[in-house]
């Protein structure tokens, strides 16, 4: 596993279908320029997000991760970003007590027309990312468990 | 091993211009499990997809990465393609290099790692796409529409008229709805029993249109095609076979109790029809008021029926029965202000009315005749005082919403007070004049032309002096306290969902807002539809409106209703959730959290060492499941995952990302 010791961080968005998925899709309409470090995974619901994906995410050297939905209210399931909300509230705790810095991981409600707001958030978190600097934290034990793959 | 294809596309320049094509399809070329790598100036076009088509069958590709626009955008274009070539059509994965890449990024070296990064990503994730096959479900071809105001009338008659048989269930004894009690309808205060009792007929004698008065849904079971519906159907104690609807038996009841259609201006019998114009035409039995049921004695109108159509010994019966869509109009209720407006005497004064009591007074076939006098002393009212948003707009007592009709309504009753008593001086308090639609601002314009006296303010008390009204208010204009002895008060009262709904949307598992309307699928885009498929909501169900609106809206329901109907079996996305049965430990945390009801606990014959014990697993409903995820991380034990984005593909596109 090759974490270049660069401070360009890699942030990975899980971003729902309905809203923040067709938002991010509006900001590319708009030409609204955001950071190369953004990378969308499409999820059908932010509720789909298990947070294994993101621990898996923080101990493969993932700098940053945001997980995206539709506002409260306006799920396209109806429940699904409640539970989001409930879930990675309780995330950042874990976090934090896992030695990452909450300010690592971002939960935000993007609906499908805040192109804007899409592009300010991954300007936002991108900026805050790369001041923390390069998620090293598992980086030894990610090394250790490839090589045992291997 | 996987053979995957990768076929990334220029746009055109969209993507070619930002992106260096040709290196990232060399980059994927180096890819695990990828067979194939090209490119091609625009992937949608025929040729593009031709060649697609080509290179899988040259080089047996098993599964397909495009990169190119979103996936919103061509991946039903793809999957189709795909139908007619060996690869499942959702062994396809799209990476979004254009929308989420060359289009938001303009430094061309610094996009095309991220496009190889995204491209790595969906070649990681396709790896693990297995086939997947649409289910198709058969439809049943009959609708049911519950509640039978102007909303379900609209919606039963446009459903019918397509050829399509309709239920159209109402729970009390005849269809009519609250518009059957209007008057005059505003702007142009046509009649609106004229405009209103014809569609009733129509509805009533429609051939494809079954009325189910009396009626109440008990329980549902199945989803979109294939609703069971069991319903009740109240004890009518009047064999409506034969009746032919007389009316000799509710001129003998001896029983005066209060009219619901008049809102207790008048009396009724205990046999009786809701209103003359009912439909159906004939009288039931009101089982609490009826001498014969409640003490055993009298039996008059079985006496006196000609034809022997009175059965006291009938009962609730139910039946199911199926339907392939539900379309809900259970339609509104008034706030009952009388528990929350103390300061209006809470209903102590019989000269303070509601619109809707107003209306059957001033209806020509109301308990005056369309005299309007004072209920208390049959006096003509020489001050009238209009009180908008009771109920509405108040956040502390009522409800934070506007009801959208009260403001035209309030127009039209000081229009037919000044019009049937001239000399009237009518006060409407409004907090602001709403009158958004057509022909509306000129009728109130009209109405302040005729004299109706409008002062901007809320009302904060009405008391009673000698045999005035007397109410209180600030004029908040002027700035000034302002007092009003008025002879006659109408409180334009807030709508709010008809009671039962709560039931109803339960059972159906439907959504409420905040304030317990039904939740619509999308505020603007979907209006008419709900979070469950096949069940559409016409008219006040979804929010207040008026008569315009709601008849536009149970039409546009009737055509949702009528393209579900004009299919005989529906495709249903195949990725929903799948339990592996030898995980799961039968917590039921997946059917809590399952917002479709999709999810039940079904009891297996399994297997502890040599014992044979029964033990629940969780079991998903291929036509409720929606593919939302929520029990997949839900899950515990990991038991349950959602096709088409599996856990193991959405960590393999996370591992694909970080290498």
């Amino acid at each position: 596993m090759s974490v270049k010791e660069t401070n360009d961080p890699k942030i990975i968005a899980f971003c729902c279908n309905w809203c923040t998925y067709t938002g991010a899709d509006l900001a590319g309409l708009n030409r609204s320029h955001y950071p190369e470090n953004v990378h969308i995974v499409r999820v059908p619901c932010s509720g789909r997000v298990n947070p294994q994906f993101i621990l898996r995410a923080f101990r493969n050297g993932c700098d940053g991760v945001m997980v995206c939905g539709c506002h409260p209210g306006d799920c396209h399931y109806s429940t699904g970003n409640y539970f989001t909300r409930r879930r990675f509230t309780l995330m950042k705790r874990l976090l934090e007590y896992n030695g990452i810095d909450p300010g690592r991981f971002h939960a935000r409600w993007i609906s499908g027309s805040e192109a804007g707001k899409f592009r300010d958030t991954a300007e936002e978190v991108t900026a805050m990312v790369r001041k923390l600097g390069p998620n090293t934290r598992y980086r030894e034990y990610a090394r250790r468990e490839m090589s045992a793959d291997e | 091993m996987s053979k995957i294809g990768v076929f990334v596309c220029h746009c055109g320049t969209n993507i070619a211009n930002t992106v260096d094509v040709e290196r990232a399809v060399a980059s994927a070329r180096e890819l695990p499990g990828v067979a194939f790598a090209s490119e091609y100036k625009y992937m949608c076009s025929e040729p593009g997809q031709q060649m697609i088509k080509d290179a899988i069958e040259e080089y047996g590709l098993d599964r397909v990465v495009i990169a190119s626009c979103s996936p919103r955008m061509h991946e039903t274009t793809f999957r189709k393609m795909l139908k007619d070539t060996k690869v499942n059509p959702y062994m396809l994965e799209i990476a979004n290099i254009r929308e989420q890449c060359s289009w938001v990024h303009t430094d061309k070296a610094k996009a095309t790692e991220k496009a190889i990064r995204l491209i790595r990503m969906s070649v990681a994730k396709a790896a693990r796409d297995e086939p997947l096959f649409a289910s198709s479900i058969p439809i049943e071809k009959r609708a049911l529409v519950i509640g039978g105001g102007i909303a379900g009338i609209q919606a039963a008659l446009d459903i019918a008229d397509a050829g399509h048989e309709v239920a159209l269930l109402e729970r009390e004894p005849s269809i009519g709805g609250k518009m059957a009690m209007l008057d005059k309808t505003f702007p142009t205060l046509d009649c609106s029993a004229c405009i209103s009792t014809p569609k009733m007929v129509d509805a009533g004698a429609h051939p494809n249109i079954k009325l189910l008065t009396s009626c109440e849904v008990v329980k549902t079971e199945g989803y979109i095609g294939n609703f069971q519906v069991t319903i009740r159907r109240n004890a009518r104690y009047v064999n409506h076979d034969i009746c032919t609807g007389c009316g000799l038996c509710e001129t003998k009841c001896p029983v005066k109790t209060d009219s619901e259609f008049n809102h207790g201006l008048s009396k009724r019998p205990a046999i009786y029809k809701l209103f003359p114009q009912a439909v159906p035409s004939k009288p039931v039995i009101d089982k609490n008021s009826c001498l014969k049921l409640t003490k055993g004695k009298c039996g008059v109108c079985e006496k006196v029926c000609p034809l022997g159509c009175i059965d006291y010994a009938d009962e609730d019966r139910e039946f199911t029965e199926t339907f392939g869509a539900i379309v809900f109009a259970t339609g509104y209720e008034l706030i009952d202000w009388t528990a929350l407006y103390g300061e209006y005497g809470g209903g102590r004064y019989p000269d303070m009315l509601t619109g809707l009591q107003f209306e059957r007074l001033v209806n020509a076939s109301g308990p005056t005749e369309g005299h309007i006098v004072r209920p208390s002393d049959g006096k003509e009212p020489k001050t009238v005082a209009i009180v908008k948003c009771v109920g509405s707009r108040d956040p502390k007592k009522g409800k934070s919403y506007c009801s959208r009709a009260c403001c035209m309504y309030a127009a039209k009753h000081a229009h037919q007070i000044l019009d049937k008593l001239p000399g009237t001086r009518v006060f409407i308090f409004y907090i602001d004049v709403r009158t958004p639609g057509k022909g509306y601002e000129e009728f109130y314009d009209q109405t302040r032309k005729d004299g109706a006296i409008y002062v901007r303010g809320r009302i904060s008390k009405i008391y009673k002096d000698g045999d005035k009204l007397v109410c209180n208010g600030e004029d908040t204009l002027l700035g000034k306290q302002v007092k009003v002895m008025a002879d006659m008060v109408v409180l334009e009262t807030a709508m709010t969902p008809s009671s039962g709904i709560e039931e109803l949307a339960t059972m159906f598992g439907v959504a409420r807002d905040v304030n317990d309307w039904i939740q619509e699928a999308h505020p603007k885009l979907r209006p008419v539809e709900t979070q469950v498929g096949g069940v559409f909501l016409a008219g006040t169900c979804q929010g207040p409106r008026d008569i315009p609106d709601t008849v536009a809206h149970a039409s546009a329901a009737a055509a949702k209703v009528v393209s579900l109907l004009n299919k005989s079996e529906m495709e249903t996305s195949p990725m929903i959730s799948v339990v592996r049965r030898e995980h799961c430990c039968g917590c039921g945390a997946c059917e809590k959290i399952c917002p479709y009801t999709a999810i039940t606990l079904e009891e297996i014959d399994d297997r502890v060492g040599a014992k044979r014990v029964k033990r629940p697993i969780a079991s998903v409903n291929s036509g409720l499941c929606q593919g939302c995820g929520a029990c997949t991380a839900a899950c515990r034990t990991g038991a349950i995952d959602l096709l088409g984005f599996r856990n193991a593909q959405i960590l393999e596109e996370v591992d694909a990302l970080c290498l």
